[in-house]
């Protein structure tokens, strides 16, 4: 195992902030990442010029990128980033925000994930997304994520024995936690009888495994531990961090992400081990990846998930607290801003200020993230652990 | 006449328009379309330096970065990992015909691809070592002429005309109304007949100078299910005609009568001969393609027993000029290029047209070209099996598929081998 890789000690985030999400927005994407800034430094209360790095993540905010975005909101940072990984975006705004306070190259660094979703959009963006989407999978029924992730679920039923109530207790324990979290769009409870009866998509993948497409933005900051501890700023900080992409490309189908191949590094850069985790966040665009980040990131064995998942529970006050925000599954995805969903529901957790849903005495969070259905599978993966400075 | 496989069209309702599957590929991914048009094999891009197969399709080696693919056949075997049904789609084509069954298939080869999946496959309850699928891809063009892989069960031989991947992307005269425009010529004849043993429902045959009597035309109006039409492709009103009557029924054209002389620019002074030649190739099809063309494009989704294809008896000597068949070379030279704007007018409405490139027929305008010969009924049982898989290019017989490989290697080298005078 490599062990060169730089401590992320003194690196803390901070300043969590929620644009409301709404299932359609007639504004654009820009407008859903100005107001999350402009939360950002209301919550943090800085002016604008004190922000000199920007890290952004967005669908659909072309034609612009965050280039655009500093001349339209009157910015003039010394270090900038667009990352165009989705639901892996979250994780890996920190990593690369984390490396450029740490040598000076930015004092304080606003990442954003911000996203609108108009009727047509998200149909729209189906055809294009990737060369690969276009030439090799698109034309096989135009089903979007929804049909390569059926075939994944497909294939890890048959070869694990994983069950559509598995799956299940993923998504209803999440509808338990989105009860508690004011900003989550779907609140109302769910049973897992009404999980299992819910219509076909694209089987096994029925409606309730699904996302619900949908617009708003998330924001946190960047910046190193004395300068959040001078401007008396409540903050997290940022123990470990991973990410891999297109990691084993040989598998013929996925059955395990990137995680797996770094998260010995992921625990011993944080100096702890996943027994030790308070709360996790797992990018669950469906609840197949969720399994399978809860083996890849070492809470059960590859393949083992399915137990696991019959032996715990996951809401806030379950065994193994997960998704508390509701997760995408009942959140939301506002597109990009997915990626960073987890990320602000573990900040908050550890500062505790998530209230109804708080879980007790959390210290350590992970947070993982998991993007871009290049053709067929997902390629991004990453994680961070945060430990709470409380 | 009522059709056994398609129900009548209820004439009340409004005709559906078709909406193409999506129609979007890379020009690398084109390679699947170049490999579809003439046969249902797979290919994949293969990397000259170290041997990789690719897939999806690439701009380098997924392995050494090599920019050297070349396009080769493969092993269409593989193993089937995982299955959806569809219902829902982000696309109309596919939401109109809901549900679809999709797979994702490990090639024995080395890539993973995503396939539509034939009814009777399916993976096995558990996917173990012991517990394998085995399936075979084959390549195939859809509704709007792109390629597809579809996967189907290793042991399965026949294919089910009537199901409906094979539908899609078939164009089977199973039965369908079809107009064949010469039933006088000797190919003309075979393919009515292989028309025919193929489940055809109609089969109009067009003959041209209905007072020339003939024995050929009273033997095909004996036949069960064929009807005679007068169709003179030289006189617009008696295609325009034709094209009134049925232009709004047929199902598939086969476009085949043609005249064929065999002179060079020498040998026969003056253009009368060749001037017949255009009449007919060249512009008798431009006739037809008028007359019929709009009536099939707007049936093209007309209910399952759509109007399909198109046929064009061109030659392969529309690729490269056979001097001592010169005039009728350049007349199936100006054919093949209509053909390709007809073609590209076909397309978005989904009805595929058949390009049929034959060396010399074994017919009485080619008795002094030496063997082999393509026989008329080997050539119609071509144009049969190529409609039912879908083809768009056709090189029947030996000495087709060997001017084709000669022409697609060096067309140069074509060009000075025929100055000799051989083929």
């Amino acid at each position: 195992m490599r062990t060169n890789r730089a401590s992320y000690e003194g690196v803390v985030l901070a300043a969590p902030f929620t644009v409301p999400y709404e299932r359609y927005s007639i504004r654009n994407a820009n407008w859903f990442a100005a107001q999350a800034l402009r939360g950002l430094l209301s919550e943090a209360k800085l002016e604008k010029n004190q922000v000199d790095g920007i890290c952004l993540s967005s669908f659909l905010l072309g034609p612009d990128t965050v280039v655009g975005l500093t001349q339209q909101m009157g910015l003039s940072p010394r270090w900038i980033d667009h990352i165009p990984t989705g639901g892996a975006s979250g994780v890996m705004a920190v990593r690369r925000a984390a490396r450029a306070v740490q040598c000076g190259d930015a004092d304080i660094i606003a990442c954003i994930g911000a996203d609108t979703n108009h009727v047509e959009s998200f149909r729209e963006g189906l055809a294009n997304f990737s060369a690969f989407a276009r030439d090799a999978t698109y034309p096989y029924g135009a089903g979007g994520p929804n049909s390569m992730f059926a075939l994944m679920t497909d294939h890890y039923m048959r070869r694990y024995g994983a069950t559509r109530s598995d799956f299940g207790q993923i998504a209803v324990s999440q509808r338990a936690n989105a009860a508690l979290n004011p900003n989550a769009l779907l609140r109302k409870p769910m049973s897992l009888e009404e999980y299992l009866n819910a219509r076909p998509i694209a089987e096994p993948i029925h409606l309730l495994d699904c996302v619900m497409p949908c617009a708003g933005a998330e924001g946190f900051l960047v910046l190193r531990e004395e300068r959040a501890k001078e401007l008396s700023l409540p903050y997290v900080k940022l123990s470990a961090a991973i990410e891999r992409h297109n990691a084993y490309a040989d598998d013929p189908v996925m059955i395990r992400g990137g995680w797996l191949r770094d998260r010995d590094e992921l625990y011993a850069q944080a100096g702890i081990t996943p027994d030790q985790i308070d709360v996790i966040h797992t990018y669950d665009d469906y609840p197949v990846i969720v399994l399978m980040q809860f083996e890849g990131l070492g809470f059960c064995e590859l393949g083992g998930a399915p137990k696991f998942v019959r032996e715990n529970t996951f809401t806030h006050d379950g065994t193994v607290p997960h998704n508390t925000s509701g997760g995408q599954l009942s959140a939301g995805q506002a597109g990009a801003a997915g990626g960073f969903l987890g990320l602000n529901e573990t900040i908050r957790q550890l500062l505790g200020t998530t209230g109804a849903r708080q879980v007790k005495d959390a210290h350590w969070g992970l947070v993982s993230g998991f993007g871009i259905v290049n053709f067929d599978r997902c390629v991004c993966t990453g994680a961070v652990i945060l430990e709470s400075a409380r | 006449m009522k059709s056994n496989l398609f129900p009548t069209k209820n004439p009340i309702l409004r005709t559906p328009r078709m909406n193409l599957p999506p129609t979007g590929r890379g020009r690398v991914a084109h390679g699947f379309t170049r490999a579809a048009a003439t046969s249902d094999h797979l290919e994949l891009q293969v990397c000259e330096q170290c041997e990789t197969v690719q897939y999806p399709a690439r701009d380098a080696c997924e392995k050494c970065l090599s920019p050297e693919l070349t396009w080769l056949k493969q092993s269409p075997l593989g193993e089937l990992l995982g299955v959806t049904t569809l219902h829902h789609s982000n696309h109309l084509y596919f939401q109109e015909r809901l549900p679809w069954r999709i797979g994702i298939v490990r090639l024995d080869r080395g890539p993973t691809v995503i396939a539509f999946l034939t009814k009777n496959v399916s993976p096995p309850e558990t996917i173990s070592d012991e517990h394998r699928t085995r399936v075979q891809v084959l390549l195939r063009l859809d509704r709007g002429g792109q390629a597809i892989f579809v996967a189907h069960p290793i042991e399965e031989l026949n294919i089910d005309l009537k199901e409906k991947l094979q539908m899609e992307t078939g164009c089977s005269p199973l039965g369908r109304k079809i107009l064949v425009t010469d039933g006088k010529t000797a190919a003309g004849q075979a393919v009515v007949k292989s028309l025919l043993d193929a489940g055809a429902e109609t089969v109009w045959v067009g003959y041209s100078e209905p007072w020339k009597s003939s024995e050929v035309i009273h033997r095909l109006k004996a036949l069960d299910r064929v009807e005679l039409v007068p169709l003179d492709l030289t006189d617009a009103r008696s295609v325009n005609a034709l094209g009134s009557e049925l232009g709004g029924k047929v199902d598939i054209v086969v476009s085949n009568a043609e005249v064929h002389r065999t002179e060079g620019i020498s040998s026969r002074p003056g253009t009368d001969v060749a001037r017949a030649e255009m009449e007919v190739n060249y512009f008798g099809l431009l006739r037809l393609a008028q007359a019929f063309g709009p009536a099939m494009k707007a049936r093209s989704a007309d209910g399952p027993g759509h109007a399909v294809a198109w046929v064009n008896l061109l030659s392969i000597f529309a690729l490269s000029n056979y001097p001592s068949q010169g005039t009728f070379s350049a007349s199936k030279a100006a054919a093949f290029s209509l053909a390709q704007c007809l073609r590209a007018e076909m397309l978005p409405h989904g009805i595929r047209v058949l390009n049929v490139f034959p060396g010399p027929i074994d017919d009485e305008w080619n008795q002094n070209v030496p063997p082999p010969k393509l026989s008329p009924s080997a050539l119609a049982s071509a144009i049969v099996r190529a409609l039912t898989e879908g083809l768009e290019d056709l090189y029947p017989g030996d000495v087709a598929r060997e001017w084709f490989a000669r022409w697609s290697d060096n067309p140069k080298a074509l060009e000075r081998e025929l100055v000799g005078g051989s083929l």
